[in-house]
């Protein structure tokens, strides 16, 4: 039994900064948890918390059933693998992975035995008497993910284990740690900033934002039902689409047109009042390409004049702006580096919103033209301007 | 990298510049050493007859007779202690001030920058009557502890910067994988900042060999006197003649282990020892 328990984990630095408050998560033995959020959200102050390398300032942390706060590291049977990889660069990668194993007294056969064996699985055993420095980045995370899983422990925890390496590398990895954890069933707790990252990988996603965990569940459950809106913003990419909307009438008043909310399942509307509404951009489509009888059924068309259009071949994003008082919002504000990064193409204007589009890449919409697009509004998402929680 | 051929021939002789001129009163010791007496005076630099007896004298009469065999065991010793006692304790002095966050650290560093600039003259006086007050004038201690006074700061110094570059991660990996701190700081600190040791023992151990001040006035016998001091000491064969030959020979003797400790352990002081630990 190995689940990993926090309860009510706060963690307090003496400078008086909460970085971690009231944090609730259980993990399962055998569970491949996900902790995501933008950089100083507290996700890795967190794991280190959960590695005993950062004391707890209130609440318990379990590990197997144990109240372990007040162990150190080397009493929590749990192993780390480091942003930077933290191998020891005076030891061969051999040493490196046996490092913890002799420190437990493990007779020398044995070592040699579970080295060689791990090696094997990383694809490592031609290196296994190299030094760190000789190895490419790819490389030392194998070699930093073998000394973890050399130990057979209680769990793993990954801190952005990935973010140093390049694109490409990046994803094979990716699936290599999922097939890994899948092997080996341990339980593992991984911390990441990339949300794409957290998608793919995780049995369940936590997502935290300046401390605080904001929802935790599925990958499907958290780009399907997003809590919030800063949940809604951070998974997904491109983010999802915001504009404010109002509802008057018993309809929903989008700046691209009006909706009837009896469409969108488990939606509490108020009667009246302003509200954010944010739509995916894979819910618009190329008004042409969508059947008539779906057109007629639900959704709304509507027209826009197209900035930008990127093809990607598999798919196709077309930027456009429309009308709308901006969406102000704490929870979205955090989020303003990360969606100009994804969405920097075509900037703000003042008065208005950018949106994407994500299209068949049949459509023909062009470039500074006028297009007819169709939004699915059963995909509708709806949030409180002044919590920011789905409505 | 390349280097223009111009560059390379003003580097050139710039650096045989700088090793003549650092190099040629060793190299006029030496002559000097290998002259029989009655040349030493000739100024030539290489010598007419090349004699061995200078070197001979210094070791004649073995043991109990020569005026610089114990010197040279007392110098030996006394240097390789303190170089010990100070390595040691700089270590953990120096991890602790690099790694932890105490009241008084900035006081700890000041006091030992302090403690470096202070003129060793200005101590002579009080420790040669505390010494003798307290029964240690004319000892190995007595003579240590002054080393170690200002050789610590030192090697403190030199110590915390080498264990500040470590990076932290490789402790806390130690730690994750089971070591107690001080099986962390012996198996991958130590070896990690071995450079920085070695460098701060080398320090340690030339400021020791080369003292003259408390040598000289902290002693007063072959029991723990060292080279330094003794040459001043030396008689010529006969009253009338000048000790110079003698004098330059133990010169060049006690140059030797010097170089002989700086030739083993350069080798070690190689940075970019850690190239390899965290991404690069």
């Amino acid at each position: 039994m190995s689940e990993i328990v926090l309860e009510g984990v706060t963690k307090v630095f003496d400078d008086g900064y909460e970085a971690v408050k009231d944090l609730n998560l259980g993990i399962a033995d055998g569970e491949f948890v996900i902790l995501v959020g933008p950089s100083g959200c507290g996700k890795s102050t967190a794991l280190r918390m959960i590695a005993g390398l950062e004391d707890i300032s209130s609440g318990e942390l379990k590990i197997g059933g144990e109240v372990v706060n007040d162990r150190s590291p080397k009493d929590r049977d749990i192993a780390m693998v480091f942003q930077n990889y933290a191998l020891y660069p005076h030891m061969t990668v051999r040493e490196n992975m046996g490092f913890a194993l002799s420190l437990a007294g493990v007779d020398k056969a044995e070592i040699d035995r579970k080295v060689t064996e791990a090696a094997e699985k990383l694809d490592l055993v031609a290196h296994l008497d190299r030094k760190p420095a000789n190895l490419s980045g790819g490389q030392r995370q194998r070699v930093a993910m073998g000394r973890a899983i050399v130990r057979d422990p209680k769990a793993f925890l990954m801190d952005e284990p990935l973010s140093n390496l390049d694109a490409k590398l990046r994803v094979q990895m990716r699936t290599e740690v999922a097939r890994l954890q899948s092997d080996l069933g341990t339980t593992m707790v991984y911390v990441t900033h990339d949300q794409t990252e957290a998608m793919t990988l995780g049995d369940r996603v936590a997502v935290m934002r300046a401390g605080v965990l904001q929802q935790v569940g599925s990958p499907a459950e958290l780009y399907g039902a997003p809590k919030n809106l800063f949940v809604a913003g951070f998974i997904g990419s491109p983010a999802m689409n915001f504009m404010v909307a109002e509802i008057s009438g018993g309809k929903i008043r989008l700046p691209i047109g009006e909706v009837d909310p009896t469409h969108i399942e488990g939606l509490e509307l108020p009667p009246q009042g302003k509200v954010v509404a944010g739509i995916r951009p894979e819910n618009f489509e190329d008004a042409e390409i969508v059947p008539d009888e779906t057109k007629a059924e639900r959704g709304l068309t509507f027209e826009a004049e197209i900035d930008l259009v990127e093809s990607l071949g598999s798919d196709l994003y077309a930027y456009f702006h429309i009308e709308s008082e901006g969406v102000q919002s704490d929870q979205l504000a955090d989020l303003v580096g990360e969606r100009l990064a994804e969405t920097g193409a075509a900037g703000k204007r003042e008065g208005q919103e950018q949106i994407v589009a994500r299209l068949e890449p049949t459509s023909k919409v062009k470039r500074r033209e006028t297009a007819q697009l169709w939004a699915d509004t059963a995909k509708l998402h709806l949030f409180d301007p002044e919590t920011g929680e789905r409505l | 990298m390349k280097v223009g051929a111009k560059e390379y021939s003003l580097w050139t002789i710039a650096i045989a510049i700088v090793l003549l001129f650092a190099l040629i009163p060793v190299l006029w010791l030496l002559s000097i050493s290998l002259k029989p007496p009655s040349q030493i005076s000739d100024g030539r630099i290489i010598p007419a007859s090349f004699s061995f007896d200078n070197y001979k004298s210094l070791f004649e009469g073995g043991w109990s007779g020569s005026p610089f065999l114990h010197p040279l065991v007392n110098s030996i010793l006394i240097a390789l202690i303190t170089t010990a006692i100070a390595i040691v304790l700089a270590a953990f002095t120096a991890y602790a001030i690099a790694r932890l966050e105490f009241p008084g650290k900035r006081l700890i560093l000041a006091g030992a920058l302090a403690i470096a600039m202070f003129p060793p003259i200005s101590t002579v006086g009080p420790l040669f009557d505390m010494w003798r007050a307290i029964g240690i004038y004319d000892t190995y201690l007595g003579l240590i502890i002054p080393y170690l006074t200002f050789s610590l700061p030192l090697a403190v110094y030199v110590l915390v910067a080498f264990f500040r570059e470590i990076p932290w991660d490789l402790e806390q990996a130690a730690q994750v994988d089971g070591a107690t701190p001080w099986q962390a700081f012996r198996k991958v600190i130590l070896p990690l900042a071995a450079p920085g040791i070695f460098t701060a023992a080398i320090l340690v151990f030339i400021f020791c060999w080369n003292d003259f001040v408390y040598a000289i006035s902290l002693t007063s016998s072959d029991d723990s006197r060292t080279v330094p001091a003794a040459l001043a000491f030396f008689t010529g064969e006969s009253t009338f003649t000048e000790p110079t030959g003698s004098i330059a020979a133990a010169a060049i003797v006690v140059t030797i282990p010097i170089i002989i400790f700086v030739l083993i352990f350069q080798r070690r002081i190689v940075s970019g020892l850690t190239a390899g630990a965290v991404k690069g």
